[in-house]
């Protein structure tokens, strides 16, 4: 057991977000200090390169040492689950970098990386923390990196709008996240949300725990798009450069889950409410509830609409928000694996789909439908990657949006001991899914039904890419195919 | 039980035929011609070796083949021959090769003719031995597409209407029979012709239409006679009776001649068969409640195509109207055997002499009806179409031969002593008039216009002047003679002898009339 | 001989091992073909017909294995053991009878096939991929693998359509897409209560089956359930895709769509619907409308689908939509058949559903490949002028064949089918059965026009004009055709040869709750 003040104890704990951070300073130094006028590919390279080995490293150590503790009052706490979602994440960042190379939008590619590896840390942190405060600050961490990796691209005057509007909103959410806690802390006068838990007592709940509630939804809400805090979503998807936006709906999307789930379900614990059909109860869950519900059916049924196949993710990723938060609804142990779940093989789907959509991007100049015409025919193998990417957002199997789908939807019955109560969200989210089809379809059709508008080469794509591409649509088929390998490894 | 399964065979080899005729391909119109008439033969040569191996004495059936098919459905495959059976196998396997040599001359697309004339044939050798409604239904069915298929394709210029016609009159009566044999299948459980009749004579029969009755509130005895109507409808059309013959006069006009032969000459025994075999033994009872309205409606058939066969010009139109006038003595026949007797030994007599006639008259039917409308295509031939009443006259002068042979033909038609037609209706007469007085006495009528009709045929177009148009006509080839005799000799062979074909018939004759129960 | 029934954990060896590797083989051939060179079409095409050969050998090989028609494992793997889900494969006479059907259309289907050029081995990559999903569709006795073989179908079908359709071709795929997805939303959430409310520890079909699930939840999850199925299965009001989808499919799609796909929703409607639910079928306890229960209301809808297919189809000028609509009439019969209860209605459910399989692909094989790809018309007003029996005899005569098969003419394989089904809606549902046979008819009237208006030229006053020279038929098509023909006639003469399988199958204890709940 280490000891609370020990610090070089806690920076065995820390070491993986220190080894992370020392990639990042490296991939600085060394771009700064050595290869200032070479250029731009190879300095992509070795910043590239030192970046994922500073991960790789990460993952490594916390593969090597399996850490278990709880810090500080909760600053800080290790655990099997927490430090498999700090690997998880560090994958996402690895495949959000390969996806990064070879990008032609900015020439400082190693502030770039080394943004990328500082909001990686916050996420690491924000996973393993049980304290407002440190949530908070993660949080502010990783949205202030996010801000400058969504205006990164200086040249493009909507990356620069999207930030500013990303900035803006996750300001004010930011505002309303830290009167929830002020309230929560000033109402159970402690900053662990264990301790918070331990302060709610009966059924009926103070209004001002009401008050703090509907606060926090608001602040955690905006972080994973959720109705009505989405507005910053389509933008930014749109705007920002095609790896940030990869970034933000894969890796901070799956920390802000698991924080979301945290905070309401230890931190709230007590006051969940019901939202079963004939009972409905006040709590976080019909908060949540609403929430999702809302999520699932403005996505879809906006993304309809989209001609911008950006815009089209990031509406449909507002619906997949839809349909994690029930995971949060339904609070047990099982949902929380079907979250996880459903939150990592999500990430990895969208971050392939992105990295097509830079691919096409670079290409054709432009990610609207058209731009995607005829695809198959000039880039086979992104072309069935991205096939099998919108099929498991979709929900087909044998791909593994299917069986997130299923353990997800099976887990919020579950939940419900048995009576069903909470049918009416699984059967509003199922005939969401259905209607998804038609604009994941639609973009299909696109690429390999439409004729391309004049014959054109076949594409130029880098052989890292395709690999990249083919190792992501592989483990996606994978982990639809044997779910238990991710499932077991939680 | 024999060893041989002969009348399976006699189905199978017109179907294998059907199918190396179809195999040959679409040119070699003479090889098909000729293989198709070689299997036509094959089969008429079976049925002699059958006709031959038959026990006459028995009544009986016999060359049963019993095999299990679907025991879901209980089905068998069950068939047999008694005398009537036998007598209809002999017909068809007359009449085929007769049809193909009236049919010689076809040039275009003549496989498939022969193919579907042969595919027609198999069709009524399985409705002939088929006991059990499963496949006898499909051979029932199997010869209406050929039928369909040889007028619709080969017919005259009002070919497309007359099929349709044709095939909708039938498809219709069809399905009214599908239908009742499907109630009575979901009653019984059985679809066997013999268990069936087995059912009737034991009175199990109508018992068992409760299980219909229940729904609704019918009567045992009101569904019994839907279903009883059902099976007649299907029968009645394609005999036909009055009045479901609207259809026959076209159908028969506008088919090519060798599939006129097989509709009048086998097809419509097909309608005669299915009474005899089937409704008459399963619904004797319904029938007998309705026989009176039953006897007139066979009058009716006998009286109205006589006279409508006299209004006639066109040759065929008014063999056509004949061949219903024949068949109606048929009905009538049967129809009077209907009538209850109790145990009168005399008019048992009476009703199996009526039996034989209509027996008789089935085969000596289908024998000269077909001989006229053969012999009306080789005018049509040598005329270029001409076929009218009143288009020709003193063809006797130019063509003795074949007015000669067509004048048998007619006046066997016509009943004549001496001739094949005359023993069939006068042991119908005969039987008919104790069992029927009034309607036998109306019925003779339809004799006397026959007798007008046949006349003023002979009269109009053989005797009188001469068209000058008419005075190149040949006379019948050597061919056409050599062809036609084996059918002039069995017409007057059967005038003269008909002990020949009574001797097989009567004790099925007697069988059948004891099984009504008086 | 027979492989027991096992238990999780262990791969048996026995006869019918070889049937998963319908499933593999399949896919198998997806794989090899994407990995062809792009422009091999004749490779392609030789590849994807040894593919189904081979699936098919396959299931002759397990046909020849099963004797009784009783449920064998296959295969039983753990495959998500902490949620208790299995790699679950096993066969019984109804699997087995659809197996064949599926071997069969696919073998034919690639035949008629033969002329495609436009991205070849795309084609049969996603032909490939639809057939090794029906084949696990058939096989699976895990709930939540059937369901993932039910759903691998519905991609391929939109890609086929809406590559190589024709008619308004990506609406078409779209909303056949839509409508199976909807559909399958719906299987899910049935399938996903039902194994929430057996305590989650299990999707295993044999031991859902004996759960007791309470009355009133198999209230509505039957419906739920049956609705899902039925909607691939062309039910009324909901067949709206099919036809459509028929028409806009090139020819080999909607062989498959008609003759296997539509199969899937029936087999559906039997093996999960009923066998899960049998209780959902049994009286409300009060009288709504008339209806006294799921079961009514589906007959009655089974029925519309009947006759309204059979009328709709009568007036249609395009010749592909005579044959989809007509689709939607015989689909009715299967599901008239499954909801009379009766055994023999039953059987001959599954019989009519191999039957129908088989002609429809014919049919579709004639209009779509013989007449269409020759003629490029499908109007029926166009090709009435053509006199199409004398330039393609061999499309005319394959036609009238199959449309008699169609109508259910004795010693076709629709006959005793349709037979059984009325007997048992004679029993079931009296007046039903007495319209069905009024279907039946109408039936008759419109194959009879579509016949006539195709190949004979309705009037023989149409000026005939010297018929256009037309491609003679392949020898490819030839093949099909012969096959399809053949095995109609086949089962039509010989039904027992199915039936011996069928009927111990629907005697299987798995129907248990059904066969109580009919009394019988």
């Amino acid at each position: 057991m280490i000891t609370p003040f020990s610090y070089l104890g806690l920076l065995r704990l820390v070491l993986p977000q220190a080894i992370v951070v020392i990639a990042a300073l490296c991939a600085l130094s060394v771009d700064l200090m050595f290869l200032r006028m070479s250029e731009t590919r190879l300095r992509c390279s070795v910043g590239a390169i030192i970046s994922l080995a500073g991960c790789a490293a990460a993952i490594v150590w916390i593969f090597h040492a399996p850490q278990s503790a709880n810090v500080l009052d909760g600053m800080l706490v290790l655990n099997h689950l927490a430090q498999r979602i700090q690997i998880a994440l560090l994958v996402l960042t690895m495949l959000t970098i390969l996806i990064f190379i070879g990008s032609t939008f900015t020439q400082h590619v190693s502030e770039y990386l080394a943004l990328i590896l500082l909001a990686t840390v916050s996420m690491m942190f924000l996973v393993s923390t049980q304290n407002l405060l440190l949530i908070f600050l993660s949080l502010e961490l990783l949205s202030l990196s996010l801000y400058i990796l969504t205006a990164f691209n200086k040249r493009s005057i909507q990356s620069v709008e999207s930030a500013l509007k990303y900035f803006l909103f996750g300001g004010i959410s930011a505002a309303f996240l830290l009167f929830g806690f002020s309230i929560l802390y000033g109402w159970s006068n402690s900053t662990n949300i264990v301790s918070i838990a331990n302060s709610i007592h009966g059924p009926s709940l103070d209004p001002l725990l009401i008050v703090a509630i509907v606060m926090t939804v608001i602040g955690l809400g905006f972080k994973v798009a959720a109705v009505p805090f989405h507005f910053w979503a389509p933008d930014v998807y749109q705007g920002a450069p095609a790896p940030s936006a990869a970034f933000i709906a894969s890796g901070s999307k799956l920390a802000g889950f698991f924080i979301f789930y945290q905070v309401m379900v230890i931190g709230l614990a007590g006051a969940e409410g019901s939202s079963s059909w004939h009972a409905y109860a006040s709590g976080w869950v019909p908060v949540i509830a609403i929430v999702a519900a809302l999520s699932m059916v403005l996505g879809n049924l906006v993304a309809i609409l989209q001609t911008s196949v950006r815009r089209l993710l990031a509406y449909s990723a507002i619906a997949h928000s839809g349909y994690m938060l029930l995971g949060i609804l339904s609070h047990t142990n099982q949902s929380l694996h079907a979250l996880l779940y459903y939150a990592i093989t999500y990430a990895l789907t969208v971050s392939g789909a992105f990295a097509v959509v830079a691919l096409v991007e670079e290409e054709t100049g432009g990610d609207t439908l058209s731009h995607f015409a005829g695809l198959s025919r000039r880039a086979p193998v992104p072309s069935f990657c991205m096939l099998i990417f919108l099929l498991s957002l979709a929900g087909i199997p044998p791909l593994a949006g299917f069986f997130g789908k299923f353990y997800l939807f099976s887990s919020v019955l579950t939940s419900a001991e048995g009576t069903l109560s909470l049918l009416w969200l699984v059967v509003l989210a199922l005939a969401m899914s259905a209607v998804s089809l038609y604009y994941y379809l639609k973009v299909l059709k696109f690429i390999y039904v439409t004729d391309p508008p004049t014959e054109i080469a076949p594409m130029r794509i880098s052989a890292l890419r395709q690999v990249v591409l083919c190792l992501i649509a592989l483990s996606v088929v994978l982990l639809g195919c044997a779910p238990d390998l991710l499932l077991h490894w939680l | 039980m024999n060893l041989f399964p002969s009348i399976s065979c006699l189905t199978i080899v017109p179907l294998l035929g059907a199918i190396a005729v179809l195999a040959l391909g679409t040119k070699s119109t003479k090889l098909a011609r000729g293989l198709a008439l070689a299997f036509a033969l094959i089969a008429l040569a079976i049925t002699l070796t059958v006709w031959h191996r038959f026990n006459p004495a028995s009544g009986g059936l016999q060359f049963e083949e019993v095999h299990a098919w679907i025991p879901v459905l209980g089905v068998q495959y069950h068939i047999g021959i008694d005398g009537l059976g036998l007598l209809m196998l002999l017909l068809s396997a007359i009449i085929a090769p007769m049809a193909m040599a009236a049919s010689w001359q076809i040039q275009q697309r003549a496989p498939l003719y022969f193919s579907l004339i042969l595919m027609l044939e198999a069709g009524l050798f399985g409705t002939f031995t088929a006991l059990n409604f499963f496949h006898w239904f499909l051979f029932w069915e199997l010869s209406i597409i050929p039928a369909f298929f040889l007028i619709r394709l080969w017919g005259g210029s009002q070919r497309a209407t007359a099929a349709t016609q044709f095939f909708l009159y039938t498809m219709v009566g069809s399905v009214t029979l599908l239908l009742a044999f499907l109630a009575i299948f979901l009653c019984t459980g059985k679809f066997d012709f013999m268990d069936l009749a087995e059912l009737a004579r034991n009175g199990q029969l109508l018992p068992a239409f409760t299980a219909l009755g229940a729904w609704h509130h019918f009567t045992v005895e009101k569904i019994s006679m839907v279903l009883c109507f059902g099976v007649f409808l299907g029968f009645a059309v394609k005999v036909p009776l009055v009045p479901f013959h609207t259809w026959l006069p076209a159908t028969y006009a506008e088919a090519p001649t060798g599939t006129t032969m097989l509709l009048t000459g086998t097809m419509s025994k097909m309608g005669l068969y299915g009474f005899l075999r089937i409704l008459l033994p399963i619904f004797y009872t319904q029938l007998r409640w309705l026989q009176t309205p039953l006897l007139w409606m066979a009058v009716a058939t006998i009286v109205l195509s006589a006279y409508a066969a006299m209004a006639q010009k066109d040759l065929k139109r008014i063999f056509a109207y004949s061949s219903i006038n024949h068949l109606g003595y048929c009905m009538l026949g049967i129809f009077s055997i209907l009538k209850f007797t109790g145990n009168d030994p005399a008019l048992a007599t009476e009703k199996t002499a009526a039996m034989n006639g209509v027996f008789l008259q089935m085969f000596n039917h289908g024998l000269t009806a077909a001989t006229l409308f053969w012999l009306v295509a080789l005018l049509e031939k040598r005329s270029g179409g001409a076929r009218g009443l009143n288009d020709f006259g003193g063809l006797r002068k130019v063509a003795p031969v074949f007015c000669g042979v067509m004048g048998i033909a007619l006046f066997s038609s016509m009943g004549l002593p001496g001739l094949n037609g005359f023993v069939g209706e006068f042991l119908i007469f005969k039987g008919v008039f104790p069992l029927a007085a009034w309607p036998a006495s109306v019925a003779v009528l339809g004799l006397l216009a026959t007798a007008i009709f046949v006349l003023t045929i002979l009269q109009r177009v053989f005797s009188g002047p001469l068209q000058e148009k008419w005075s190149q006509m040949s006379d019948l080839t050597l061919g056409e003679r050599l062809a036609l005799l084996p059918v002039i000799t069995l017409m007057f062979v059967l005038g003269l002898c008909p002990q020949l074909v009574l001797g097989v018939i009567n004790s099925t004759a007697m069988q059948m009339v004891q099984q009504l129960r008086f | 001989m027979r492989a027991p029934y096992r238990s999780a954990g262990t791969v048996v060896l026995g006869n019918l091992a070889m049937l998963a590797w319908t499933i593999y083989i399949s896919f198998l051939g997806v794989t090899g073909l994407m990995l062809l060179p792009k422009d091999s079409v004749r490779t392609a095409r030789i590849l994807a017909l040894l593919t189904t050969v081979a699936g098919f050998v396959v299931t002759l090989v397990g046909f020849a294995h099963q004797r009784s028609g009783e449920l064998v494992t296959v295969t039983r793997l753990h495959w998500v053991p902490s949620l208790g889900i299995e790699f679950h494969l096993a066969a019984d006479g109804i699997s087995l009878t659809l197996l064949l059907l599926t071997g069969i259309v696919a073998i034919t289907g690639i035949l008629f096939s033969w002329n495609i050029e436009h991205r070849t081995k795309e084609f049969f990559a996603f032909y490939l991929a639809l057939i090794g999903g029906v084949y696990g569709v058939f096989l699976s006795f895990d709930l939540l693998l059937l369901f993932f073989f039910y759903e691998i179908a519905i991609i391929p079908k939109y890609f086929l359509i809406a590559i190589w359709g024709s008619t308004r071709r990506e609406y078409a795929a779209m909303k056949l897409a839509l409508y199976s997805f909807v559909g399958s939303a719906m299987v899910l959430i049935g399938l996903i209560a039902a194994y929430v409310v057996a305590g989650a520890k299990t999707m295993d079909l044999v031991q859902l089956a004996q759960f007791p699930f309470p009355i009133h939840f198999q209230m509505w999850a039957f419906p739920l359930v049956f609705l899902g199925f039925g909607i691939l299965a062309g039910l009324w009001p909901f067949h709206t895709w099919a036809p459509t989808g028929h028409v806009a499919a090139p020819t080999a799609a909607s062989m498959l769509l008609a003759g296997v796909v539509m199969k899937l929703g029936a087999y559906g409607c039997l093996r999960v619907a009923m066998t899960l639910f049998p209780r959902g079928l049994d009286a409300w306890g009060f009288q709504m409308l008339g209806f006294g229960s799921w079961r009514d209301v589906f007959a009655l809808l089974a029925l519309i689908g009947i006759v309204y297919g059979a009328m709709v189809s009568l007036v249609q000028k395009d010749f592909k939509f005579v044959i989809g609509y007509s689709s939607v009439s015989h689909m009715g019969f299967v599901l008239l058949g499954l909801m009379t209860l009766q055994q023999i209605g039953l059987d001959g459910a599954v019989l009519q559903m191999f039957s129908h399989g088989i002609i429809a692909g014919l049919l579709f094989a004639v209009v779509g490949r013989m007449v269409y790809d020759r003629t490029h018309t499908r109007d029926l007003s166009q090709l009435e002028t053509m006199h199409l029996n004398k330039t393609i005899p061999f499309a005319a005569t394959t036609f009238v064949l199959a449309g008699m098969a169609s109508i259910g003419m004795p010693g076709f394989s629709g006959f005793v089918a349709e037979l059984q089904i009325l007997i048992g809606a004679w029993r079931a549902f009296p007046l039903f059965a007495i319209f069905a046979g009024g279907g039946i008819v109408i039936g008759i009237a419109y194959t009879w026009r579509a016949m006539q208006k195709a190949f004979f030229g309705l009037s023989d006053q149409t000026t005939l004009t010297t018929p256009p020279a037309l491609p003679a038929i392949s020898i490819p098509e030839r093949i099909g055709t012969i096959i399809l023909v053949a095995t109609s006639i086949t089962i039509g003469l010989y039904p027992q040869l199915l039936l011996r399988i069928i009927v111990p199958a629907l005697h299987s204890p798995l129907f248990d709750g059904l066969r109580k709940g009919s009394g019988q």
